[in-house]
């Protein structure tokens, strides 16, 4: 299959969802109203309520909810073949994100733009924020030990980026100086940043630093990990000028570069999908594809953490309601776009059929790493990059990419255990450095208790991060179900959404517990229970909140 | 010619905006946050003294308290005071 058709094909659908589907759901489901005083209109401060662009709250959006995740999942999930992964990521965003990050960015603003979270206590009930809470607190930390164990592999796999993806970060450092200490002008600082990054991914090949296998004692992976954990906790302990909002921002341009490059590549190398529209040959110990896909690629298709950024900060700064479509929809769109280069270069971007089934010769492997291979061979037949070069472009990118989530979610774990010391009057666990600890030490406890002492089986949890991602959209689509049944709106249109990743997410973490149980991972196994217990609580919750919902409207008002 | 420059002109500014208003969207309250609490305890350095507490610089931030005045209010509010802490400045 010609991977320029498929390519098109998406998009197209994309943009059908776009253009139809979301102008259906923000005319007639929302009832947008451009007359409407938004939060950041009626509580406008200056700073956390601010009335914002649309372009550059849809940057913010996209550019907050595309990372590391809309790539690895993709790119795991293209060995049970292309077709469901494409079919799932194309309709996934025009049926199930488009409308859930829209809807809780719609749910924010009508709630004075209060976060999701505080919304399901009034909204649901009170239980179901306690829920909210621990489905957040489980995600963050597998997201923290999935991203590590990620980034620890490219290292390992690509040494030459590991000047390069360093090096960003001192480049990040610089640019934070430049412009709060000498108010550099920023368009200046952009162009010395990129130009700085690129050339830093240009001699990376040249100055290869490979981690030894073992150092003291210790797996060179582990190491990695540690490492990485060190830098995080540290990055999540700055203030937040100084490293985090020049990254973002340099990640940011990264971004959209290293997706106009992808996309460019794939129409100048025209090449050809190796992978098999089925793959009826799986590697033995491979998952069923129902329902373990749907788990598999959370971010590109339907994720929970995008309803946390949406009413975060996104609903804090909308100008107009009717922006919700643009912001929202569109950024889930932007996400489906990157989603779908992932196929694409892990489908596409090998020599023979052969070097792809070698690829993923397994059930987790593959994942980032044919997106790095593929990518690099698309890129290098498409524009000429040298392999190496175009390999180290797309490491940096998704080794940024983990690497920003990483600090940000470890930065609201501490934040999390910070709660928790004042809800239950610990002064203690209220410090910083005491609660990051404690953040990392779990997350570590999970990289390592999931696989052994080298950590490389951490991606063994990634279905089971993509369930908790998956939870969390059900309790965002709840919340805004009952929001639409009470306004007397048509509820299917979340609903049914909410039914189907309910329903797949317990039957992925059923069938997980067995395999779990029958490999005698115990470890996991706990955690499956845990989650499990979580998404059942979730269901029964649904269930409640739509009995009552009948018995309101069944009732004469 | 000069239509030229001022279309790049413009077209510079612009880019300019929306470069500003991405890099400081995403952080805009966290910064201000962060930015306040260093004002808050400036605010007690510079008025320290008429709350009893020794400060050895009060020479000079005698100096900067009617430049802080306009923003004392708001400060004994946020310190969780309801009432101005000076017996002899009334604010409220």
């Amino acid at each position: 299959m010609n991977a320029i058709v498929v390519m098109l094909l998406g998009l197209a659908g994309l943009a059908l969802g776009y253009l139809f589907y979301s102008k259906f759901i923000a005319e007639k489901i929302f009832r947008l109203d451009p007359e409407f005083r938004t939060p950041a209109h009626e509580f406008e401060d200056g700073t956390d309520f601010v009335p914002t662009n649309r372009y550059v709250l849809w940057g913010h959006h996209f550019t907050s909810v595309a990372g590391a995740a809309p790539i690895v999942g993709p790119a795991i999930a293209v060995i049970w073949g292309w077709l469901p992964a494409f079919l799932w990521v194309i309709l996934g965003t025009v049926f199930f994100a488009g409308i859930h990050d829209a809807g809780a960015i719609w749910a924010s603003v009508r709630n004075r733009a209060r976060s999701v979270g505080s919304l399901t206590g009034d909204v649901v009930g009170k239980r179901a924020r306690s829920i909210f809470m621990i489905v957040i607190f489980l995600l963050l930390l597998m997201v923290n030990a999935v991203f590590a164990v990620v980034i620890a592999g490219l290292m390992m796999d690509f040494p030459s980026s590991v000047v390069p993806v360093w090096g960003a970060i001192a480049v990040a450092l610089v640019i934070g100086q430049l412009i709060y200490r000498r108010k550099a002008s920023l368009m200046l600082v952009s162009v010395i940043g990129v130009v700085a990054l690129y050339a830093l991914i240009g001699i990376g090949p040249s100055i290869p630093l490979q981690m030894p296998d073992v150092v003291m004692g210790v797996p060179g992976n582990a190491l990695w990990i540690l490492i990485l954990f060190g830098y995080a906790a540290a990055a999540s302990l700055l203030p937040v000028w100084m490293l985090l909002q020049p990254r973002d921002y340099i990640n940011g341009l990264q971004l959209f570069i290293g997706l106009i490059i992808l996309y460019a590549a794939v129409l100048f190398s025209n090449p050809t999908i190796l992978a098999p529209m089925f793959n009826t040959n799986l590697p033995a110990g491979t998952p069923s594809m129902i329902p373990l896909l749907f788990v598999t690629i959370a971010c590109g298709a339907i994720s929970g953490f995008h309803g946390l950024v949406s009413s975060g900060t996104s609903s804090k700064q909308l100008d107009k309601e009717t922006d919700v479509r643009f912001v929202g929809y569109f950024g889930a769109v932007g996400e489906g776009m990157l989603a779908l280069a992932a196929i694409l270069t892990a489908t596409a971007g090998f020599a023979s059929f052969g070097d792809w089934q070698a690829m993923y010769s397994a059930f987790g492997q593959g994942g980032v790493n044919a997106f790095v291979e593929g990518g690099a061979y698309i890129i290098s037949n498409g524009i000429g990059l040298p392999e190496t070069t175009a390999a180290t472009l797309l490491t940096v990118m998704a080794a940024l990419f983990a690497g920003t989530t990483m600090d940000t979610g470890l930065r609201l774990q501490r934040y999390i255990f910070q709660e928790w010391g004042e809800i239950y009057h610990q002064e203690w666990l209220k410090k910083p450095a005491i609660a990051t600890l404690l953040a990392v030490g779990s997350c570590l406890i999970l990289a390592f208790g999931a696989g052994g002492a080298d950590g490389s089986g951490g991606m063994i949890i990634w279905p089971l991060f993509g369930t908790t991602n998956q939870l969390l959209a059900g309790l965002t689509l709840l919340v805004v179900t009952v929001m639409l049944v009470r306004l007397g709106r048509p509820m299917w249109y979340t609903l049914a959404p909410l039914i189907f990743v309910v329903v797949m997410t317990l039957w992925a973490l059923l069938s997980q517990l067995r395999s779990f149980y029958e490999q005698g991972n115990y470890f996991l196994l706990v955690l499956d229970i845990v989650v499990l217990i979580a998404s059942i609580l979730v269901a029964l919750e649904c269930a409640s909140a739509l009995k009552r919902l009948r018995g309101e409207a069944s009732k004469p008002s | 010619m000069n239509v030229r420059m001022e279309e790049i002109r413009a077209w510079l500014s612009q880019a300019r905006y929306f470069a500003e208003e991405a890099y400081s969207v995403r952080y805009r309250g966290a910064i201000a946050r962060a930015r306040r609490d260093e004002d808050d305890l400036f605010m007690l350095l510079v008025f320290s003294e008429m709350m009893g507490v020794p400060n050895p610089a009060a020479y000079y931030t005698l100096e900067l308290q009617p430049l802080m005045l306009e923003r004392f209010h708001e400060w004994h509010l946020r310190m969780g005071m309801e009432r101005s802490p000076l017996d002899h400045f009334g604010c409220c």
